[in-house]
């Protein structure tokens, strides 16, 4: 019966080209925009670091005084370089590491290459196995080699490819903001999207070349970038070192591997903050989060106002051409009632022809939603070619192609419920006599 | 025209014209929010930021190996003398931050020395005698800095520094929104006493409230290569590229081994269109969805229309049979359509108010203007007109002869 009702459909959508031409660009259209929009916001949202991210945590302490210029019950988005000290050596996680951002010059040994400045992630030892930063070659370095300042760096895949040809270089130096740093390691193709350790670098499409231990930078004043915010009088500044105790400008990162064991560190941190203000550093009342990395995520609305407006455009253009097609299909079936009488006179069921008219809606959603789908990697294309930060990232995977189909089906499928019925209402006789 | 005849007549195709209703309203509502967004949009791209943009590039020079502070800033001075050189350029300064670009550095200022003061952030520039100049700021009270005045960097952060200070009209306004602010006193850096108030100044980048973008200071300090970016005022606007070419030479020739980069220096155009390259993406986007809708609402329209007259072949032979003329038969369709379009816009209005409302909760945005309204429901009376002319002339065009005929 389902082979006879698709002959019946193809040849009822032949017999109006154009009408069913315009009702399957109309729902490839909307397919095709909400797929796109949603990949995008679906890529942008998600985990960067899935199966770990539920163990790692931000913890925020809130060391500010009363005239803080960042007003809020919010604890500062980062910490300052004490309290980011002195939490990494409580050693109260299971892993921990202190960390933030900036960038540094290189000045290759071959005189053919012009220096160039890298982006750099200046952190502690606990970086690498925390975040599970696959190694190509070599490893991290040490708690030890952090404290004695050690001039070890780790380099980022991409970076080796470039300075020397991809070979193993661990060992090999590298002259760097004036220094010459030992190579330790190489890591693989590693580049967490949304760069959620650090959103000040820009959430998107950024990845560090160089990894260097936290206590080399600061002893050797390497440029940091990112924020700074700063309270009490005489803030900001130029490129210098920001004041230890009332600058904030250091990300501090703890895996912490059961929920017991996470909520013993809040109750930590509560600690923490009680005994800095018994000591005077700080002035409020305990003020602390600790959120796990998807919350963090969610708390600073990293995916950009904009995707989601246009998600939400998207899928209001989709439902316009929703409604366009089930008018549409409506006016169709509704034109084929003395067709439809005639077989109900003839001994049809009702619910044979709406089983009939349902498949007709089906080929339609099914065609559009082909089109839809060509559309979306057309759309996908546009978006990846577009100068924005995330541009790369916007690719159709399995979960979004289902997505699709599903999508697309379910619609039409939808679209062609409701005039189906009404077309199933036809009076036989009455058509019949009319005619 | 017979409103009731019209309206018992669609009363018997009641799903069709619920469907055609709801079409136009979702169109009205989607298509008022977006021209909203795209003119919010368009505002922010056109504030104007008291520079003079068109006559300006900007060129960083980095260091690649920290040397000592003298002799960089010994290097400055030859960099400037350098680029004052080239032809064309008439200004040459050194700044902090330039506009749009990728640095922004500003401070808590307040009234009071007291701890608890209430503060606001205001983004600050440093530069030398020659940065007013460079901008092309307009001063409207006061004086520029004197000679004597300026600073270097860890002059003008060490604490209790007295740095006097350029403000912008509107910090001087939210600060002493009755009184003169030139001769008062604010405490950014220490104590810095107002001398002077620049017309129009605003921050790199967008941050904080929308008054706030015009809030700005101007303190006098010398700032090495290493601590800014260079900023040259051409004369001849056609020039830019040439001096730019010229710039990066004359920086490359003379000193040390250095980053001297073409991908460093811009005009401030291409960094203000760079900076907005979102925006405007956006705003066609907008436009795009706009034309959409109103595509795919007009293809619903002739579509329904087309079946009706179909449909009703047989009534308007009759019609036109008992003395309706092809006028008449045409004027029907076309007022059935407005009144189906009335209905659709007036519940288009309700559903773009609330579309609003949940932008005004998510998003910086204001409330939709009313003016808004009136132009959405033009568009689609005009929309929904054009599309049922086709259907409706086929209707007219209907002979009379019809009528006899069965089937």
């Amino acid at each position: 019966m389902f082979g006879y009702y698709l002959d019946l459909a193809l040849r009822s959508l032949r017999r109006n080209k154009a009408l069913t031409a315009l009702m399957v660009l109309a729902i490839a259209l909307g397919i095709g925009a909400s797929m796109t929009t949603l990949t995008v916001l679906h890529v942008l949202s998600g985990d960067p670091l899935p199966g770990r991210s539920g163990t790692l945590y931000y913890p925020q302490v809130d060391a500010r005084d009363d005239s803080g210029i960042m007003p809020g019950k919010e604890p500062p988005q980062q910490v300052t370089e004490i309290d980011g000290f002195n939490l990494l050596h409580a050693k109260r996680a299971d892993r921990q590491a202190l960390m933030t951002g900036g960038s540094v010059p290189i000045r290759p040994d071959s005189a053919a290459i012009d220096p160039f400045y890298v982006e750099a992630r200046y952190t502690t030892a606990d970086f690498f196995a925390m975040f599970g930063a696959p190694f190509r070659y070599g490893h991290g370095w040490n708690a030890a080699d952090d404290e004695a300042k050690a001039r070890d760096v780790v380099i980022s895949g991409e970076l080796n490819e470039r300075l020397f040809g991809g070979a193993n270089s661990v060992g090999r130096t590298l002259r760097m903001a004036g220094s010459l740093f030992r190579i330790v390691g190489v890591l693989g193709d590693w580049a967490p999207s949304p760069h959620f350790y650090d959103l000040n670098t820009g959430a998107y499409g950024y990845a560090e070349q160089v990894f260097m231990p936290l206590q080399t930078a600061l002893d050797l004043h390497v440029d940091h970038n990112g924020s700074s915010d700063c309270w009490g009088n005489g803030t900001g500044g130029v490129g210098r070192i920001y004041p230890s105790s009332s600058c904030v400008w250091m990300q501090f990162w703890v895996q912490l591997d059961t929920p017991a064991k996470a909520a013993d560190y809040k109750e930590f941190l509560v600690h923490y903050s009680e005994q800095q203000k018994a000591l005077g550093r700080f002035v409020k009342a305990p003020n602390v989060r600790l959120r796990d990395l998807m919350q963090w995520l969610a708390h600073m609305q990293v995916v950009p106002d904009d995707v989601r407006l246009q998600t939400g455009l998207a899928f209001g253009f989709l439902l316009v051409c929703l409604v366009n097609t089930v008018g549409l299909m409506l006016a169709k079936f509704l034109r084929r009632s003395a067709e439809l009488s005639v077989r109900r006179a003839l001994g049809a069921s009702r619910r044979a022809l709406f089983a009939q008219l349902l498949i007709e809606s089906g080929v339609v959603g099914l065609v559009g939603g082909v089109g839809g789908l060509l559309l979306a990697v057309l759309g996908l294309w546009v978006v990846r070619h577009r100068p924005s930060d995330y541009a790369a990232l916007a690719h159709l995977d399995p979960a979004m192609l289902l997505t699709t189909f599903l999508l697309a089906l379910g619609a039409s499928l939808l679209a062609g419920l409701l005039p189906a019925w009404r077309a199933c209402q036809v009076a036989p006789a009455l058509q019949l006599k009319s005619n | 025209m017979h409103f009731r005849h019209i309206l018992s007549a669609l009363a018997r195709h009641r799903m069709a014209v619920c469907l055609l209703v709801l079409e136009i309203a979702f169109s009205c509502a989607v298509i008022c929010n977006a021209l909203f967004l795209i003119s919010a949009r368009l505002e922010r791209m056109r504030r104007p930021t008291g520079v003079d943009e068109a006559h300006l590039v900007q060129v960083r020079v980095r260091s690649i190996a920290p040397g000592s502070a003298g002799s960089i800033m010994a290097q400055t001075h030859t960099d400037l003398a350098a680029l004052r050189a080239v032809p064309d350029v008439t200004h040459v300064s050194i700044v902090n931050q330039t506009l749009f670009g990728h640095s922004f550095s500003a401070s808590g200022v307040s009234l009071s020395d007291a701890p608890k003061a209430p503060s606001i952030t205001v983004t600050q520039y440093y530069g030398n005698a020659q940065l007013p100049g460079t901008l092309g700021l307009k001063l409207v009270d006061g004086r520029w800095f004197k000679p004597d005045e300026f600073v270097s960097d860890e002059q003008m952060e060490g604490a209790g520094g007295t740095v006097p200070v350029i403000i912008t009209r509107a910090l001087a306004r939210h600060f002493f929104p009755s009184q003169q602010a030139v001769g008062k006193v604010i405490y950014a850096f220490g104590t810095n006493r107002i001398v002077g108030v620049v017309d129009r100044l605003v921050q790199p980048r967008d941050s904080g409230s929308a008054e706030a973008y015009e809030y700005a200071m101007l303190f006098p300090v010398n700032l090495s290569y290493a601590q800014g970016t260079y900023l040259l005022r051409v004369r001849d606007a056609s020039q830019r590229a040439a001096v730019i070419h010229a710039a990066l030479h004359a920086l490359k020739t003379d000193g040390p081994l250095r980053l001297v980069s073409p991908k460093d220096a811009t005009t401030l155009e291409a960094a203000r269109a760079k900076y907005y390259r979102n925006d405007r993406a956006m705003a066609w986007l907008l436009v795009g969805v706009c034309v959409s809708l109103l595509a795919v609402t007009a293809v619903g329209i002739v579509g329904l229309t087309s079946f009706w007259v179909a449909q009703r072949r047989r009534q308007i032979g009759i019609r036109r049979a008992i003395g309706a003329t092809r006028g008449d038969i045409l004027r029907y369709f076309q007022v059935e359509n407005f009144l189906i379009a009335t209905f659709g816009i007036a519940l288009g209005m309700v559903l773009a108010y609330g579309i609003n409302l949940l932008l005004m909760r998510h998003y910086e945005l204001g409330r939709l203007p009313g003016y808004y309204l009136p132009i959405g429901a033009l568009a689609l009376w005009l929309l929904g007109q054009l599309a049922v002319l086709g259907p409706a002339l086929r209707a007219a065009a209907v002979p009379p002869v019809v009528a006899t005929r069965s089937v």
